[in-house]
């Protein structure tokens, strides 16, 4: 039972297992699959994040959800008047404009408005929950470093700019704190100045610095690439793009030529992967202590996949379950239900993250004493 | 191992190095000094392959390692030979863990699992970081950073070491614990290193080879002790033994304290201090400042006296810059009171604190935002020359059309300082400004706090460097933790504390703090 030891786990399970819920959420409107949903995200959460800032942020997400619910009902509240159904508030409207028209200012508020509005956010909601469970389970740097070697470049290019942010806000900071120090223009123009001329030429130093750190740690070592390879890998990746780019828009738009649109696909597809393929043998570069996959991953993916299915089933074939009919008390589907117990049972199967990233110290004085 | 042939580099037309002759063998510490400004990080840089690649100019001349010219080649292709750390080693960090950043280097060079699992292990335990492997790096000590920052090169196994001022930043424990790593690696691993260093009083000790920078773009290299005979920049110690009249010169405190012996009684009576009268300054009591769920400062009395220079020291986050903003009044405290006369500074608009307690911060540029010298002491002053005059006075000759980022460290200090200072504050509060100042520098940095004390100013200045408290205080506070550990004049705080005592104390006794008391005194025998 090695695998169950306390340990991360794989990021790209977490976030397909979110990927799932999420899924599930956006297929329906029923109210109580998605309070379960949003439950089973929270009970994972709760039981399965470590002690990592990171793992901080699940609040956030949960607080923006509210926020959402809220604002897609006072939203019903104020521009939803006119809706048929049964009135449960009866206010004035109020009289717009000629070039307004088609929008009405508060009016009758129907319950049948409320709930619409209600169920809506929810499903936003439950998405954005989804979305930061998995933030706060899996860390998005250690996601970005899971990326095949090809991306490399463009993985780096992301952690960095995920890096410099927090500084950024750190620079702004003290330099706001600075500049109260010492008198100058106060206007709006110039103040905007004061405060962007510092907080930038810090960042362009800090960007430099960190380029120079990185080249002389050894990044973007080319071990004996010859140009003609490099040419070949740059053709393929161009012709790959251009070629996706045309296929989906012949897949897209009905009337173009249909040998513009699938074979073209095809072609553009397979020269991306040669492409990718070529340019990931010249990475020559090794992988510190790699995130494992095994079955607690499986598990976990597996479990928010087939809560996704499960989701998608009911929307196709139980319709008035999936999307309740407003004047209606919700009934809720035995296989939606069973989907949220396939997520947190999936969900508890992951290993507990490592108790806590700062060691203890005590322990080694109880070895020395 | 490294060779560097007959190397010139010109920077927008100025010449910075013109024909530099260095060699750096195997296991050898090499140490390049010189006054600021003079190419010691453009020297270094040629080395790493950052200059000219990250800071324009022109080279002409060889780089060869192991025989081989790799003068055309960028850093990355050395980076398996030659490890760089920079100033700010936090700024180099590319990961968020000590463990991850420690393997990065070794996953660009495509080493196996296995060999970077084993070297990062060896690597926490060389420099004593194994308890701190699964830390953020943003939350760890300068001192901490620093040896991070020299463990993620090691673990390439670099046959060189390039450091550009390891210790600068630290405060005397912490330069102590890098430089005995340094030595460490030196000695265990036959490592060579190449740094540059200011402050000569914390390295010198340690160094075989000195590669003297005298400014004309050449270099002078040999044994540090006859280089130092006639360098312009030296540690207090070889002042001291040049006015001594030591042959040759004492490079350790230990080598010091030996020729010493009988120096002592041979000096006139040590200077008693006049105690002058302490009038009103700056006095806060019971200062309490929490950053979320840390308690930077707890129940602090500080007394700030007018007339006097007081000097705040501790190690890397004991809560001086903490101490500094609540003082001047734009920090948050959490209890405890500021008075400056009759007002709280805290009390005022950001107008009237600065009217009445003047703040330099850590990082001067922050401050400075416009395109000329002139136009910020304009926008400072409003028009009437007031920071042009304090500007002239503090640093003569600074010209008006330069950019600020194109000055002196010692030409941009004076330059904030003047802009603080044109609002005229009772109070003066400056947090470590001595970062990046060479001797000269600071013993004119010392005058002007010194003069700014006469006017009638209260001064405090946090600072790491012992020689310039030495040089400029009246008064120590020594906090460690967010307390107040030791407060009183210099002379009794750096006696009871061995650590920040200045090389002087250490060779001769208590009440000696500085070479120019010795020198009054043999001159009075």
């Amino acid at each position: 039972m090695t695998t169950r030891l306390p340990r991360d786990l794989h990021p790209v399970a977490w976030w397909l297992w979110a990927i799932g819920m999420a899924t599930a959420a956006s297929l329906t409107t029923n109210p109580f699959v998605l309070l379960l949903l949003v439950a089973a995200a929270t009970v994972v959460v709760v039981a399965r994040r470590s002690d990592q800032p990171w793992a901080r942020s699940f609040r956030l997400y949960v607080g923006m959800a509210v926020v959402i619910v809220v604002v897609r009902v006072a939203f019903r509240v104020v521009f939803g008047g006119g809706y048929a159904g049964t009135v449960v508030l009866d206010l004035p409207a109020v009289p717009l404009p000629g070039w307004a028209a088609g929008i009405t200012l508060l009016g009758p508020v129907t319950r049948e408005s409320l709930l619409a509005g209600l169920y809506d956010g929810l499903r936003l909601g439950t998405i954005v929950v989804c979305v930061g469970a998995a933030n706060a389970l899996a860390n998005p740097k250690r996601l970005l470093r899971s990326v095949p070697p090809a991306l490399y470049e463009i993985g780096t290019a992301l952690v960095v700019a995920v890096t410099v942010l927090p500084q950024f806000a750190d620079s702004a900071r003290r330099v706001r704190a600075a500049q109260s120090l010492r008198a100058g223009e106060t206007g709006r123009v110039a103040g905007m100045r004061r405060f962007l001329v510092p907080v930038l030429e810090d960042a362009l130093e800090r960007s430099l610095a960190l380029a120079a750190g990185m080249d002389a740690r050894g990044y973007g070592r080319s071990a004996g690439l010859t140009p003609a390879r490099r040419r070949v890998t740059g053709a393929l990746m161009l012709t790959g793009l251009g070629g996706i780019c045309v296929g989906v828009y012949a897949v897209l738009d009905r009337t173009a030529p249909r040998y513009l649109a699938l074979p073209m696909l095809v072609v553009g597809v397979a020269a991306a992967v040669v492409g990718l393929i070529s340019a990931g043998r010249r990475v020559e570069r090794s992988r510190y202590r790699p995130d494992s996959w095994r079955w607690p991953e499986l598990v976990v993916a597996g479990a928010g996949i087939v809560t996704g299915l499960l989701g998608w089933w009911v929307s196709r074939h139980q319709v008035p379950l999936a999307f309740p009919d407003l004047s209606t008390f919700p009934q809720i589907s035995a296989l939606s239900l069973l989907g949220v117990v396939i997520a947190v049972a999936g969900g508890l199967c992951a290993p507990p993250p490592p108790s806590s990233y700062v060691v203890a110290v005590p322990l080694r004085q109880e070895v020395a004493a | 191992m490294i060779e560097l042939r007959d190397i010139r580099f010109a920077y927008d037309g100025a010449t910075v190095l013109d024909g530099v002759d260095l060699t750096v063998e195997e296991g050898e510490l090499v140490l390049v000094s010189g006054p600021t400004g003079v190419g010691k990080s453009t020297l270094l840089g040629i080395v790493s392959g950052l200059v000219p690649r990250f800071s324009g100019g022109r080279l002409e001349g060889d780089v060869l390692l192991d025989g081989v010219s790799v003068v055309g080649r960028p850093p990355r292709e050395r980076a398996h030979a030659v490890g760089y750390v920079g100033q700010d080693p936090a700024a180099g960090f590319v990961t968020d863990t000590v463990e991850e950043e420690l393997a990065y280097g070794m996953e660009q060079l495509g080493l196996p699992p296995e060999t970077m699992r084993r070297r990062v292990e060896e690597t926490l335990d060389l420099l004593g970081i194994a308890d701190l492997r699964h830390r953020d790096l943003r939350t760890l000590s300068g001192g901490q950073q620093q040896r991070v920052a020299i463990g993620s090169v090691l673990t390439m196994h670099p046959r060189l070491l390039v450091l550009d001022e390891p210790t600068s930043a630290l405060d005397p424990t912490a330069a102590e614990d890098v430089l005995a790593t340094l030595t460490r690696l030196v000695h265990d691993l036959g490592v060579s290193v190449l740094l540059a260093e200011h402050r000569l009083e914390r390295v010198v000790p340690f160094v075989d080879r000195m590669c003297l920078m005298t400014g004309d773009g050449t270099v002078r290299v040999g044994d540090p002790g006859e280089l130092l005979a006639a360098s312009p920049v030296v540690p207090p110690i070889v002042e001291l033994g040049r006015a001594a009249g030591w042959h040759p010169l004492p490079l350790s405190v230990r080598d010091a304290r030996r020729r010493a012996r009988g120096l002592g009684e041979r000096l006139a009576p040590p200077p008693v201090p006049e105690e002058q009268p302490s009038t009103d300054g700056l006095e806060a009591q019971g200062l309490t400042v929490v950053h979320g769920a840390t308690v930077a400062l707890r129940d602090v009395d500080v007394r700030l006296p007018a007339h006097r220079v007081t000097a705040l020291m501790g190690r890397n986050g004991s809560g001086k810059s903490s101490l500094l903003w609540a003082l001047q009044g734009s920090g948050r405290r959490r209890s405890g009171q500021v008075r400056v006369g009759a007002l709280d500074p805290s009390r005022l608009d950001a107008a009237g604190r600065r009217g009445l307690v003047g703040l330099v911060p850590q990082s001067a540029a922050d401050l400075l935002y416009l395109e000329t010298v002139g136009e910020e002491c304009a926008a400072a002053d409003g028009g009437t020359g007031a920071c042009r005059e304090i500007l002239d006075r503090l640093v003569p000759g600074v010209p008006d059309d330069h950019h600020p980022r194109d000055l002196s460290e010692g030409q941009r200090l004076a330059l904030a300082l003047a802009l603080v200072l044109s609002a005229r504050p009772d109070v003066l509060l400056l947090d470590e400004p001595t970062r990046g100042l060479d001797y000269a520098a600071k013993r004119v940095l010392a005058g002007i706090l010194r003069d700014l004390a006469a006017d009638a100013h209260a001064v405090l200045v946090a600072t790491h460097d012992v020689e310039f408290v030495a040089l400029a205080a009246d008064d120590v506070v020594v906090l460690a933790d967010g307390e107040v550990v030791s407060s009183g004049p210099v002379r009794r705080v750096v006696a009871e504390s061995p650590a920040f005592a200045p090389q002087v104390t250490k060779v001769l006794g208590a009440p000696w703090l500085r070479v120019d008391e010795v020198v009054a005194a043999l001159d009075a025998s």
